[in-house]
């Protein structure tokens, strides 16, 4: 699949650094499917126990959560940054930098997995205090944090001396979507620092003895919603930069695109408390203007599903498609020597249904009808395990490909995979999503209670839904060890090209733009990013101040197994 | 820009405008809110009911790892009940059934909602937010039913 003729000669440090930022999340993330799968098993009481978690139905919604949305989501962004960057500037990645980013990422993930193995941090992903994890559990997510700050650092003088050397021109659109994705993630993660420095690990600690919940809880959401588009922004970039290429088009519209990249910037961060409608001690008033920012965040996905969209035409149409839907037939869907395709394409069909769940979620009073219910883990597998979970193990396949100099193997299998996983994610999000309508809660055991025919709290209504993510589960994970079966036959097999001694030669397939215009007021960050503040002081200062003022007390730790406080 | 394309981001604006409207009119004009920041109310520890009009009721219940107390709440068809709610130890939360009230219980916080119960029936409302080992225990029930001579709640 060599689609352009320019390609960039990375050093051996950076190939190996690569290498293996993908192939170890890979195995965390196939952990983490495994956690999904038995998940599904024990909602269903088809199970009541692993051998990877015994019984403890909440150590193994832990590690599917971290491992799948923290770890592996975060591992491949800063891959994908160090690969397409250095690419897209044609400058070197400082190899020390990145290598220490990559220990420290490293080493955060093996902390925290260790901690929840061994049943010492079962907080599930979002750890509400004043259940209390292991010092280790905070200490690793913490490493895994600070270790892409270090990355995206070591990429700020690579794109400054870019600029100086190329005055007039315009900072390549990838380059733009991957800066903006690191921007939005470094000021929101400073809020989950501060939760976890100040706060939790001084507390697990044991060095202070209360915590105020709804201040951490506060302070997670300022990060826990933009972390959602840390996870989207690198597939963005694909569908801008790679897709159009892909269909054998052009972009439509590479304005369009910085527009796009920059209303992120403005209003990824002051949406937060959308997760908190239904919390205690935050003004109605301010949670509507949070509100009014989300649906402002909600634009830029708007004018992404038209300009992908035209994208998409352009290219059907040059490969001889007519009429209004006829150009659509005209993509490359199962085209083996284009198995990146489907990857792309597939996720955003799917990310019309997921934008679509994310707008009720959205709309104030109608989060009351589904807020913790069911829905919201048939809306986040729409999105995060979705589009974003699709783009990026396309992506990992072809970045593993290019690294370490291999043709892709099984590529049929590797093809087919997004239409498999799709058609069981489908099945198991309107499982999840109607029994969340019907009340069923998220994050809950059923099999033990709701669904076992001998409790007294047996829903019998809830059955048919919980059967369907049973059937949906299984499916999805069928399309995963299809990926798996392909990405390591990829790594374990012979080079196919003579591997250069200085490095390995890269390259990625790139989209021309249709339309190309000056867009001088969308060249620069700065102005966005101090507009950006200036939004998350407005939106955060009354939510701060309410949350202090009508708290009373503080919450000693407490483990998930005892309602008697921990000493 | 091309001409298409301000009609795509012209029709974007405007279908968010309306959606938003929306949310602006049953807030305003239905007065169906979110809860919101609560500041003058007692923190309590204890659940209790009481009767603050005929078919009006106030009832303040604590949530716990694992049960609500109280779990049973017995009232008459028609009640009005302000809905008080606190955690005295972990964050536990509910949805009660075919009711718009949704509420998180936090420790060191007092949420509330209103409710009015017009029909007869059980209304489950099972804990939504992870609690611990016992989490998907943890339920509980208002039955509403035609005539009762005395409201009453019960723990378990």
């Amino acid at each position: 699949m060599n689609l352009n003729d320019y390609s960039f000669q990375f050093s051996k440090p950076s190939k190996y650094l690569n290498a293996t930022l993908l192939i170890i999340p890979m195995i965390l993330l196939f952990i983490g499917v495994y956690g999904g799968l038995m998940q599904t098993l024990f909602r269903a009481g088809i199970v009541q126990s692993d051998p990877f978690v015994g019984g403890d139905y909440y150590k193994g919604l832990t590690f599917h959560g971290v491992l799948n949305a923290i770890v592996f989501t975060t591992f491949f962004a800063v891959a994908f940054g160090n690969a397409l960057i250095p690419y897209s500037l044609k400058k070197q990645l400082n190899t020390k930098i990145a290598w220490t980013s990559g220990i420290l990422m490293l080493a955060g993930s093996v902390m925290a997995a260790v901690t929840i193995l061994i049943g010492e941090a079962t907080v599930l992903y979002t750890f509400y205090p004043p259940l209390k994890a292991h010092p280790l559990f905070y200490v690793g997510l913490t490493l895994l944090v600070v270790g892409s700050w270090v990355a995206f650092y070591s990429w700020i003088p690579m794109y400054l001396e870019w600029r100086r050397e190329n005055k007039d021109k315009k900072t390549p659109l990838a380059v733009v979507g991957m800066f903006t994705t690191f921007i939005i993630w470094f000021i929101a993660s400073l809020a989950v620092a501060v939760e976890i420095l100040f706060m939790l690990l001084p507390w697990s600690l044991g060095l202070v003895d209360e915590v105020n919940v709804m201040l951490a809880r506060t302070l997670f959401w300022f990060f826990g919603h933009p972390l959602v588009y840390f996870w989207l922004l690198p597939a963005y970039v694909m569908y801008y930069v790679f897709l159009p290429k892909l269909a054998g088009g052009k972009l439509f519209s590479d304005m369009a695109g910085r527009l796009v990249f920059m209303m992120f910037i403005l209003f990824s961060i002051p949406v937060g408390t959308h997760h908190q409608y239904m919390d205690p001690a935050i003004g109605a008033q301010w949670k509507l203007l949070h509100g009014i920012f989300t649906f402002a965040v909600a634009l830029p996905s708007l004018i992404t599903a038209f300009t992908i969209a035209a994208s998409l035409e352009y290219a059907g149409r040059k490969n001889g498609g007519t009429g209004l839907f006829g150009w659509m037939t005209k993509l490359p869907y199962f085209d083996k020597e284009k198995w990146f395709f489907p990857y792309l394409i597939i996720g955003l069909f799917i990310f019309i249904i997921g934008g679509i769940g994310g707008i009720i979620n959205a709309s104030y009073q109608m989060n009351t009808v589904i807020h913790n219910t069911a829905w919201v883990p048939g809306h986040f597998h729409l999105t995060v395990a979705g589009p974003v979970m699709l783009a990026f193990l396309g992506g990992s396949l072809y970045l593993i490909g290019q690294f370490m100099n291999k043709k892709i193997r099984l590529k049929g299998t590797a093809m087919l995979m997004p239409y498999v996983y799709t058609i069981g994610l489908f099945i198991m999000s309107y499982g999840l999503k109607i029994g969340g309508l019907k009340g069923m809660p998220r994050r809950t055991n059923t099999g033990a209670s709701y669904a076992n025919p001998d409790s007294i709290l047996y829903q019998p209504d809830w059955i048919p839904y919980i059967d369907l993510t049973v059937i949906g589960g299984v499916i999805m994970f069928i399309g995963v060890v299809m990926f798996i079966a392909s990405f390591f036959t990829t790594v374990f097999s012979k080079s196919e090209r003579e591997t250069s001694a200085e490095g390995v030669s890269v390259t990625f397939p790139i989209s021309e733009s249709l339309h190309d215009e000056e867009a001088k007021w969308l060249r620069n960050f700065k102005p966005y990013v101090i507009i950006a503040i200036i939004l998350i002081v407005i939106s955060y200062t009354p939510v701060i101040l309410d949350v202090l003022e009508a708290t009373y007390g503080g919450s000693p730790r407490f483990s998930p197994n005892s309602p008697v406080p921990l000493p | 820009m091309d001409k298409s394309e301000k009609l795509a981001l012209t029709f974007s604006g405007a279908l968010l405008l309306i959606f938003f409207s929306a949310i602006i009119y049953a807030s305003v004009v239905k007065d169906i809110n979110v809860p919101t920041c609560i500041t003058d109310f007692d923190p309590f520890v204890t659940d209790t009911l009481f009767q603050t009009g005929p078919d009006s009721y106030e009832l303040q219940m604590v949530a716990r790892m694992w049960a609500f107390q109280p779990s049973t709440i017995r009232l008459p068809k028609g009640s009005t009940v302000d809905l008080y709610v606190t955690s005295q130890d972990i964050i536990h939360g509910f949805k009660i059934e075919r009711k718009n009230v949704n509420l998180m219980a936090v420790p060191g916080a007092i949420n509330y909602m209103r409710v009015t119960f017009d029909e007869e029936g059980e209304y489950l409302f099972a804990c939504h937010e992870f609690c611990g080992a016992a989490h998907h225990t943890m339920a509980g029930r208002f039955i509403i039913e035609a005539d009762i001579d005395e409201p009453e709640i019960t723990n378990r």
